[in-house]
């Protein structure tokens, strides 16, 4: 070993155990976090876990974090005594519809725009990015009184409408079709295809990832929107879940069990569309982020 | 030549058609009818007389308007800057694990953010339930034996809701802040370490200011989020003294569908989109300078 060598080795072994040291700290960093994770999920146990007790247990107010005994007696007195089937079902054919059309005239208007040269293209464009300016929330006063010229309060239709402004989706479909190389569509030309089967055959199947995030997360916010079908549907059996379960009472005031049970209920399908496609749906946000960027 | 310009114009026109019908009924109409209405004296539903600037004389000179307008202030300060904040970390500390335990941890903070506001809400108003809620166990050490209702005293209800709405919202800001620390190279910090910078010196010198557009963009985003509150103050203070916490939207909501006044909603409803546009411009303006840089 060379006298040079030497001061090298001291600093190799040094940098060696200020690695272990940072692992320490790195352990005690990755504990913390996964505390910190778990606590942050707790709220989300706690309301599953209620939901499987029986009521004796709940207002007994023992707190323990097991059920002494496991009751499906909450589901069962909301399906018996709530209207939470249609309301599922509401839930249901809204959203569902709500993500069908946003994705169908998001998709053909972004190709549109994208590739079609017509008059009116920039006026459009700007008015979806206006759109993005003017909360929804600001025009409920003038939605409510437009679903009831049309006589649509209290129906499917009129939960529906105002929901499929989700400028949004429109923008980042723009973004993926810009940047499809002008070639496909070219040589697509010139095997004489059409606009409809250029956009069908190439343009969605390209960007089909996109597609499925965008209709995740409209899908998503169809299903958790609160404040419009809250206006919308005021008669119990038009009810969407989110506002439905708001509703549950009975002749004691609160039950928390029923409550905790409902919640579960309606939280369902988002949670589990989530934990199927959780890539997507946060591909789907960054996405959206990237756009109000 | 000219066949193909107008196949075009017809396509186009079938596939911005939908969208220009829909958001010119959904979108457009509305907005002009909410600029018009807010210069009538008028019920939510009916004729109206015009009446100039009456309306905004009125709201602006309101001293629930006031309240309004303070109260939304007071919860975007206590939402925003402490949100931006504890996602930042945890978007650091979930950055630093790799594999199945970084998947974990993130699932556990952004479940809550795709669950619906009712089921969030109706969760925590279990939680701090004055007579069986978990939480009480805490506040009787600190309250000298006694139960507080978190959500009845005023002082404490806008905290509440912040600190209820941050567990909520948190996921969607970390999603943004990991998706910039992984836009900075891991070269800048292999050069770093080798010139033995700490990590306090790594992240003030390299995270903090390449992370800095991202936190501009998480800040104003939540900043015009957060002033749309409604579902999470109405779902918190039923049964509780409404006006004392009143929030801009629950205001318009009030007017409109309590009080009848639709001309006077829509005066609100313009004021509260005149601040979102203001706030949305500076953003704009903000974000365009970063592009520049």
């Amino acid at each position: 070993m060379s006298a040079e060598a030497l001061p090298r080795v001291a600093e190799a072994t040094e940098r060696g155990n200020r690695d272990r040291a940072i692992d320490i700290g790195g352990l005690i960093l990755t504990l913390i976090t996964f505390a910190a994770a778990l606590a942050a999920f707790f709220p989300i146990y706690w309301a599953i876990i209620t939901s499987v007790k029986p009521d004796s247990e709940v207002i007994s107010g023992s707190n323990s974090l097991w059920p002494g005994r496991f009751s499906f007696d909450s589901y069962i007195h909301i399906w018996n005594n709530t209207n939470i089937a249609i309301w599922y079902v509401n839930s249901m054919v809204t959203s569902l519809i709500i993500t069908a059309l946003v994705i169908v005239s998001s998709a053909g208007c972004a190709y549109a725009l994208s590739q079609l040269d017509f008059p009116g293209r920039r006026v459009i464009y700007v008015l979806i990015l206006a759109c993005f300016m003017v909360p929804m929330q600001a025009l409920i006063v003038n939605h409510f009184v437009l679903m009831a010229q049309f006589k649509l309060l209290n129906t499917w239709a009129g939960i529906i409408l105002p929901q499929l402004i989700v400028p949004v989706v429109i923008i980042v479909y723009k973004q993926f079709f810009d940047s499809v190389p002008k070639e496909f569509r070219e040589a697509a030309q010139m095997d004489s295809a059409g606009h409809f089967k250029i956009l069908f055959r190439i343009y969605l199947p390209m960007n089909w990832g996109v597609t499925a995030a965008l209709a995740i997360i409209t899908f998503i916010g169809a299903w958790n929107s609160f404040l419009w079908p809250f206006l919308a549907a005021t008669g119990e059996a038009t009810m969407t879940v989110p506002v439905g379960i708001t509703q549950v009472k009975d002749a004691y005031g609160i039950v928390y069990g029923k409550l905790m049970a409902s919640a579960v209920v309606a939280g369902l399908p988002v949670a589990i569309v989530y934990l199927v496609f959780q890539r997507r749906v946060t591909q789907a946000i960054m996405l959206s982020a990237g756009v109000k960027g | 030549m000219l066949r193909d310009k107008r196949s075009e114009y017809l396509t186009a026109l079938i596939l911005v058609g939908p969208f220009v019908v829909i958001y010119g009924v959904l979108f457009v109409w509305p907005t002009i009818q909410m600029a018009l209405l807010s210069f009538t004296k008028a019920p939510l539903i009916g004729p109206g007389e015009w009446v100039g600037w009456d309306n905004y004389v009125k709201i602006l000179s309101h001293k629930l308007f006031h309240s309004a307008f303070w109260n939304t202030a007071y919860f975007v300060l206590l939402t925003v800057i402490p949100n931006t904040l504890v996602s930042l970390a945890i978007a650091l500390a979930v950055n630093r694990l790799k594999g199945w335990q970084q998947g974990f941890v993130l699932a556990c903070f952004f479940l809550p953010y795709i669950l619906p506001v009712s089921v969030v809400f109706l969760t925590w108003n279990w939680i701090i339930d004055v007579q069986y809620g978990l939480v009480q166990y805490v506040v009787r050490l600190f309250n000298g034996g006694q139960p507080l209702s978190l959500t009845r005293t005023i002082p404490l209800f806008m905290p509440s809701v912040a600190f209820v709405t941050i567990w909520w919202t948190l996921g969607f800001n970390v999603l943004l802040f990991i998706a910039g620390l992984r836009s900075i190279s891991p070269e800048i910090y292999e050069a770093a370490s080798l010139d033995s910078a700490g990590r306090w010196r790594q992240f003030t010198r390299i995270t903090w200011p390449l992370i800095w557009p991202v936190t501009a963009l998480v800040l104003t985003i939540q900043l015009i989020a957060q002033l749309k509150i409604f579902d999470q103050v109405y779902l918190f203070s039923i049964g509780g003294r409404q006006d004392a916490t009143i929030v801009l939207v629950q205001y318009v909501y009030k007017l409109a569908f309590q009080q009848n006044k639709g001309g006077e909603a829509a005066t609100a409803a313009m004021l509260l989109f005149g601040m979102i546009i203001i706030l949305s411009v500076l953003q704009y303006q903000l974000l365009r300078a970063r592009g520049q840089k």
